[in-house]
């Protein structure tokens, strides 16, 4: 197994997730929105399909060498289980489903002469032998038979979980909320289970120009888009939350210098400043190549890079709330009273300011998190983003944007990275929405 | 449009509303005047809005120049990228070229229509008188040994009458003295640009002029990249450098250089050391242009360049154009130059020009065009669509829109789509006289030197490699796969019988057939190569894992991801694994300099055609790492030297031509260049484009062309009719979704009422 | 007041030094003098003395941050680092590594910027408070629910997509617009409508749920319960309080961004190749020209220092009990 700089810290990412939720495990403040949000049938649905874009991210974060393979190559869980699309390349561009390339091409026929027309595919539709009789029902065929698969499988594992169920928990599992969660995953898994099934045989969202399969870039995609919207959170969070609680805790110099820093870091345009961290790390690299001999090792560092000079850059806006609501919270009277009782500066920071100002991190991070997402897509326009060799859907994007001006037109690359990433940016904006009205004192009135 | 309609409703709604609320009238009342108001008022938008499209329906709405420019004999190219300098003595790149060679004048110029490329005279009267000197001065007769040649003397004679295009810096007072060469604070203070000039002059063109212009070449703070080069070549030009290095740009004027001088008015001589026939090229280059001391005398004053007012943008020359307006953020004008001499558009070509067309216009006055307009375009699909539109007249074929332009014929000929021949569009193909390669660094431990292991690991390599692969999916086949160091259409090529033995074979064992019949090796030959080199399958002894190779380049963003991918690819297939090291420019310059690179591709494109000009790029005393020169492989080998600088000041000759192939021979077989191809040129043209023939040497072109403005407008008019029901279904349904808020809306009034 | 704003002034003073040293620091860990004349000189026949020519005439021909070789004071001043540091604080540019006056550059650039700029900010302020008072209108109604979910979807969209599709269907399918350019004056409008319609559009789905919590913040208040129990209606409870009241921090909002207008849109810009400040700096980062990088760097955080001060000043001017100290 080979732990890459970002595996390291997304593993390190959910052993604090897990470390807090024990730590929060029946704290009663902390249960109340926990409760709102288990209530909250698009904030359950969207974390649903949240989760499942994690677990496919989780999946192509273990990466390994493998045994058989003098190739020296690195790859994931997910590629392992993905090797068919990996290795079932095509020429050039064919279209979603497409037995035949998308242009015209000079073939060789059987008898050795020349002609002018579209050659079969390598692999999409292998399986035909006459194409355009067969297809249609095939996929018809073979779709059904995934969505059947899937469904049962899904079907299986819901049986399972209700016979293992107690009678509490059978209850809950009746509200109306549960009910749509568990419609949403029964269709998400069969779906999914019929496009993998799918893509055996076809490419089922089309292929790019040098003939990768795109529904495989898309998906790899995922973990790229996660780790920018997660590792960097995890990176600025420490520096945001001590200096921000610092800053209003002592106020003074202390304050002053602080405040000096981010309002510097503030006030430089951040495009800027990411690119020129982001040549500053390209020289990195090129000055000690040795360190870089996998093409894998090189994009990882540059994404390891990218994440933390946008944490750099939007660490000063939490810093900022924080600083104001520490300001405010240490006039609060509790404060006041345990600082007069002479308890140590450091433990009222912990036990008192530091779990009161806690909802506002946490929902500064739920709304960073889509805001990250889309930001990669524009600063890989740039080409100050993340690493051209590695797959995200702001790299899809900027190459299909040439295809755009094709007559006729190459839509699936624009098509398929649209879809992804909507959906988990707007799974994740739902989901934002539903945690801040839980957790926003202000907000849990309106609703 | 939907949108800016959306928000006159929405702010008209909300002016409506705003108005109404302090009006005391009876609620009931308000609420039906309120309805009908809305009604008419949404009508009333409709209505006016569905008239004006129907106004607009027969203009170009897209059109993205001023109406009035519609019938001028104006042509619209584009530029991508901004040229950095326009003075004649610096520039020295195509994108600069494509406006200074339209600008200024070098004695000689490219035949426009002849083939093989011919040199012939410009703005000189004749083709230059050379003489050959000894040491001392003496002439020589003809057909004396190479190695007695000491000089080379050039007589150049030019014609009388041709003026300087109309500029400031020649304009006189009625004293007669230059108006504005003692310009004050409040003067440079008030322009913003060079037309803010308002005065200007002109002067006739002398042999001096030229003289000077070789002097600028000289001076070290005119930085001309290549100054370097003219050391080796022009008499004195070295010592003059050391001469003038502190002085001020303008003080040339009166310091005298040895290699050049102006012998009368009219004719001037240029003694260049040793025999050196290329030398006619360089003649032909905008490098040589006659340049008035009045330019620099002007433009140096201080102040000026604080307002880009300099020479590098705004040019001086005798040339048919004169640029009118330079402004590299957007666009930049030539206008025709009201004082460009007689000259006329060549009566003779090759024998097929006549029947396309191309002689119609024989022995007219050049010009034709009045105005070209260049705009700045980035992006390709703007650009490509934009040239479908009508709006520029001539276009490149980017990848991605080829397969919508050309189609192959059942022979493998190329020809236009159904859609573009219905355009009126025609196509220019030709092979560029450049190259591109693979190189191996020579210096390295793994890929270079001369041992028979480094060898055959190139040789591998160099079969692995599918160019014709590469160039059917990058180039969508617009390319010849190299099969040596010379592109076709420069002495030397031998399209006959030259394949590269090493990497291909001819098909069915034949030889003699076109070298398009020739076959790349099967991969097991290279296979087979890779173990004779010691890396059977690929791996490495001393790791006993795959071999690494590294692949140096600035490819950094997501549009090379494919042709990296690529690359990796064709390693693959050898077992080896190669890692690209991508880098910035600088970086990349660095590791070439110091010879830390491995693998690279780089190009090359001819400065003049003539073999010297691409066996120089392998001659041991060029190269890169420890002479820094132009060889990048830092490939030495002392027969090829040898036979390089035997070959390199010979006229074209059967003697010359053998050279050449032992030349060619050497490099096929040390392999320190994959040969990668040359690639071809296509370029779109619409109909009313004339008298377009690809010319790879000359700049000056646009002189030659015409454009039917008629046509155009007639066209344009055509392809750009503007679609409107989308906009009037769109507002439809926005007016629809109206319906249920203005009915809430009410039930809520009412509600609060009662 | 006026004090105020001098020691503001002041303040960013150590504010812009920061910067500047950041800058300079990541600039030249990366580059060196000699790689910038080698970007900067091309590909073909590059010598040493070209080099160092071109240092020379650039002003890079001095060591960077300690003159060891001059005399006194010199030490310091002679540096490259002292001297670029000076021009950009006297706003002299000086000029860019391709060879033109970034000053005058920049002066021309600006308004392009400004003029793709502000009227998206402008339009979009009109259409984001009209939809978001709409919402508020119709609050606890199926189309204030259809509203929400509409902004979530048009949030979730990566701007690329609205800039490419927007390209697309406009300019290319409806030929109803040029699909990119610019003109001076008048002529620009033509050019403007689809960036300003695509900058505004973008920009809806955030915008108008941000009004939107900022006017149910101010429904939600007593002043305006009793208004309501007074007999106004919704509406005029809506515009005669609310509204007003909201503006407040709507306008604040507005002003900090003013001055940063002028830095133009990078990605618009350069999409519809609009001569501004934007493409200007895109360019300069691709091209690695870091005198243009570096004097943008510095404008932005001077820019972004005015509107600090602006923010402040507005608030006194439309809250009376904002008092500056």
């Amino acid at each position: 197994m080979v732990v890459l700089w970002t595996d390291a810290l997304i593993y390190l990412l959910i052993v604090v997730i897990l470390a807090l939720g024990l730590y929060l495990r029946g704290k009663e403040h902390i249960k109340r929105p926990l409760q709102q949000i288990s209530r909250s049938k698009i904030g359950m649905v969207s974390l649903v399909v949240l989760l499942f874009f994690v677990l496919i991210g989780l999946l192509d974060s273990v990466h390994f060498k493998p045994a058989d393979d003098k190739k020296n190559e690195i790859i994931s869980l997910l590629d392992d289980w993905a090797t068919p699309l990996r290795e079932h390349g095509e020429k050039t561009y064919s279209a979603p489903f497409a037995t035949t390339l998308y242009s015209k091409e000079m073939m060789t026929l059987a008898d050795g002469s020349m002609q002018w027309g579209y050659p079969r595919l390598e692999f999409g539709g292998r399986h035909l032998s006459n194409p355009e009789i067969e297809k249609v029902p095939d996929i018809l065929q073979k779709t059904v038979y995934g969505l059947a698969q899937g469904a049962s499988l899904i079907g299986f594992f819901m049986l399972l979980m209700w016979m293992l169920l107690v009678e509490q928990h059978k209850r809950f599992m009746r509200s109306s909320t549960a009910k749509t969660v568990w419609a949403v995953a029964f269709f998400m898994v069969s779906f999914s289970y019929a496009l993998i099934y799918l893509s055996g045989y076809y490419h089922v969202f089309g292929t790019d120009k040098v003939g990768e399969d795109v529904f495989y870039q898309a998906v790899k995609s995922i973990r790229t888009g996660l780790v920018i919207g997660t590792l960097t959170t995890l990176i600025m969070l420490p520096m945001a939350i001590i200096f921000g609680i610092l800053a209003g805790f002592f106020r003074g110099w202390v304050d002053d210098i602080i405040q000096y820093i981010y309002t510097t870091l503030n006030s430089i345009p951040g495009v800027l400043l990411i690119a020129a961290s982001i040549l500053m790390v390209q020289v990195y690299m090129a000055n000690h190549e040795a360190a870089f001999t996998s093409v894998i090792v090189r994009a990882d560092t540059r994404l390891l890079f990218l994440c933390m000079i946008l944490g750099v850059t939007s660490w000063t806006g939490l810093c900022r709330l924080l600083r104001a609501e520490t300001l405010k919270l240490r006039e609060m009277e509790y404060v006041q009273a345990a600082s007069a009782l002479g308890v140590k500066q450091g433990a009222i920071l912990l036990r008192h300011i530091l779990p009161n100002v806690m909802h506002i991190v946490l929902i500064s991070v739920v709304l960073d998190f889509s805001s990250l997402v889309l930001a990669e897509a524009v600063l890989s326009y740039i080409n100050i983003g993340v690493d051209p060799t590695s797959y995200s859907w702001g790299n899809m994007i900027n190459g299909a944007r040439l295809e755009m001006a094709r007559e006729p037109i190459v839509w699936w690359s624009l098509t398929a990275a649209f879809v992804f990433m909507f959906a988990l940016v707007l799974a994740a904006n739902l989901f934002a929405d539903v945690v801040q009205d839980a957790f926003d004192p202000r907000r849990s009135g309106n609703e | 449009m939907t949108l800016l309609l959306m928000s006159s409703l929405l702010s008209r709604q909300l002016l409506y509303a705003l108005l109404y609320l302090p009006l005391p009238c009876s609620r009931m009342k308000m609420k039906t005047c309120k309805a009908r108001v809305l009604v008419l008022m949404l009508s009333v938008i409709f209505w006016s809005a569905s008239f004006s499209c129907a106004a607009w329906e027969s203009e170009e709405l897209n059109n993205p120049y001023p109406e009035d420019e519609n019938n001028q004999a104006v042509l619209y190219e584009s530029f991508s990228e901004r040229p950095k300098h326009l003075d004649p003595a610096v520039s020295y790149s195509n994108s600069e070229y494509t406006f200074i060679a339209q600008i200024y004048e070098p004695p000689f110029q490219y035949h426009y229509l002849k083939r093989p490329y011919q040199v012939v005279p410009l703005t000189a009267v004749r083709m230059p008188e050379v003489s050959y000197l000894t040491l001392k001065g003496e002439k020589l007769g003809n057909g004396v040994n190479d190695s007695d040649i000491a000089f080379t003397e050039y007589i150049i004679e030019i014609q009388p009458g041709i003026r300087y295009q109309p500029h400031p810096a020649l304009a006189k007072n009625i004293q007669g003295d230059y108006k504005y060469h003692q310009l004050d604070k409040a003067q440079i203070e008030a322009a913003t640009s060079l037309n803010d000039f308002k005065a200007t002059g002109s002067r006739e063109l002398t042999a001096e002029d030229y003289v000077y212009q070789i002097k600028r070449l000289a001076h070290p703070k005119i930085q001309s990249p290549i100054a370097e080069i003219m050391k080796n070549y022009i008499v004195g030009f070295d010592d003059y450098s050391k001469q003038v290095k502190d002085k001020a740009k303008t003080a040339i004027r009166d310091l005298p250089i040895e290699g050049a001088t102006a012998l009368n008015r009219y004719q001037y001589r240029i003694r260049i050391k040793g025999k050196y026939p290329q030398f006619i090229y360089w003649l032909a280059m905008p490098f040589f242009s006659p340049m008035p001391w009045e330019a620099d005398v002007f433009y140096s004053q201080k102040g000026l360049a604080d307002k880009n007012i300099t020479l590098d943008w705004f040019p001086i020359g005798t040339g048919p154009y004169l640029m009118a307006e330079n402004n590299p953020n957007r666009r930049m004008i030539l206008l025709k130059n009201p004082l460009f001499h007689v000259e006329s558009y060549p009566t003779e070509g090759e024998p097929e020009d006549a029947q396309k067309g191309l002689l119609v216009d024989a022995g007219k006055q050049l010009p034709f065009i009045d105005k070209v307009v260049f705009m700045l375009e980035k992006e390709t699909i703007p650009y490509w669509t934009k040239f479908l539109q009508g709006y520029y007249d001539a276009s490149g074929i980017a990848s991605d829109s080829f397969d919508q332009a050309i189609q192959f014929t059942g022979s493998g000929d190329v020809a236009l789509t159904p859609t573009m021949l219905e355009k009126g569009i025609q196509l220019q193909t030709s092979v560029a006289t450049s190259s591109f390669y693979m190189g191996f660094n020579m210096l390295d431990a793994i890929v270079g030197g001369t041992t028979e292991q480094a060898r055959k690991l190139r040789q591998a390599i160099a079969i692995a490699v599918d160019y014709e692969e590469y160039i059917s999916i990058f180039t969508n086949g617009r390319g010849v796969a190299a099969q040596g160091i010379l592109p076709p259409g420069i002495y030397g090529f031998d399209d006959k019988t030259g394949i590269n033995p090493y990497v291909y074979e001819w098909l069915n064992g034949k030889a003699a057939a076109p070298v398009g019949k020739a076959q790349r090796k099967k991969i097991d030959a290279a296979r087979q190569l890779m173990t004779e080199a010691g890396y059977a399958g690929g791996i490495d002894p001393k790791t006993k894992e795959a071999l690494i190779l590294y692949f140096d380049t600035t490819t950094t963003s997501i549009d090379d991801r494919p042709r990296m991918n690529w690359y990796r690819k064709q390693f693959e297939k050898l077992g080896i694994k190669l890692v690209i090291r991508g880098t910035d420019y600088n970086r990349f310059q660095e590791k070439m300099r110091t010879g830390n690179a491995q693998i690279f591709v780089w190009g090359w494109n001819a400065d003049y055609p003539d073999p010297e000009n691409f066996f120089f790029l392998l001659y041991g005393a060029n190269s890169k790492v420890q002479h820094g020169g132009e060889n990048a492989a830092n490939y030495h080998n002392p027969e090829f030297d040898r036979l390089f600088e035997q070959m390199r000041n010979m006229n074209n000759s059967e003697q010359r031509y053998r050279i050449i192939q032992q030349m060619q021979e050497i490099v096929r077989h040390d392999a320190p260049w994959v040969f990668g191809y040359h690639p071809k040129n296509f370029s779109l043209f619409h109909g009313w484009y004339k008298n377009i023939k690809p010319n790879l040497m000359a700049n000056n072109l646009l002189k030659y062309t015409r454009i039917n403005t008629a046509d155009r407008a007639e066209k344009r008019r055509q392809w750009n009719k503007p679609v409107f029901w989308p906009l009037v279904l769109g507002s439809a349904v926005f007016v629809l979704m109206l319906i249920p808020a203005i009915n809430t809306y009410r039930r809520r009034v009412r509600k609060s009422i009662q | 007041m006026t004090q105020y704003i001098i020691r503001r002034l002041l303040y960013s003073l150590p504010l812009l030094m920061g910067v500047n040293i950041l800058t300079f620091v990541l600039f030249f860990v990366v580059n060196s003098p000699d790689d910038m004349a080698r970007m900067q000189l091309g590909q073909k026949h590059v010598t040493g003395q070209s080099i160092a020519n071109w240092k020379q005439q650039h002003g890079y021909d001095v060591p960077l941050l300690w003159n060891a070789d001059a005399q006194g004071e010199k030490k310091i001043t002679d540096t490259i680092f002292y001297q670029k540091s000076v021009g950009l604080f006297l706003f002299r540019f000086g000029v860019s590594d391709s060879g033109r006056n970034i000053g005058a550059d920049i002066k021309e650039r600006a308004w392009p910027s400004l003029a793709v700029a502000l009227p998206t900010l402008l339009v979009g302020l009109l259409v984001n408070i009209c939809f978001a008072l709409m919402m508020v209108l119709f609050r606890n109604s199926y189309l204030e629910h259809a509203g929400i979910v509409l902004c979530v979807i048009l949030m979730s969209i990566s701007s690329l997509f609205y800039i490419i599709g927007g390209q697309f269907f406009i300019g290319k399918v409806l030929r109803l617009v040029p699909i990119s350019g610019y003109d001076d004056g008048m002529a620009a409008i033509k050019f403007l409508i689809l960036p300003v319609l695509i900058g505004v559009f973008s920009g809806i789905g955030s915008g108008v749920r941000w009004y939107r919590t900022l006017f149910l913040e101010e429904v939600e208040k007593d002043y305006v319960r009793t208004a309501r129990a007074k007999g106004l209606t919704e509406t005029q409870t809506l515009f005669q309080h609310v509204l007003p009241n909201a503006m407040i921090p709507i306008l604040t909002g507005v002003v900090v961004v003013l001055p940063l207008l002028f830095m133009g849109s990078l990605i618009m810009e350069s999409f519809f190749s609009i001569p501004g400040l934007g493409s200007y700096t895109i360019d300069a980062i691709n091209s690695q020209d870091f005198a243009i990088v570096r004097a943008m760097v510095f404008l932005g955080s001077v820019l972004y220092v005015i509107g600090l001060l602006l923010t402040d000043i507005s608030y006194t001017l439309v809250d009376p009990r904002v008092r500056l100290s």
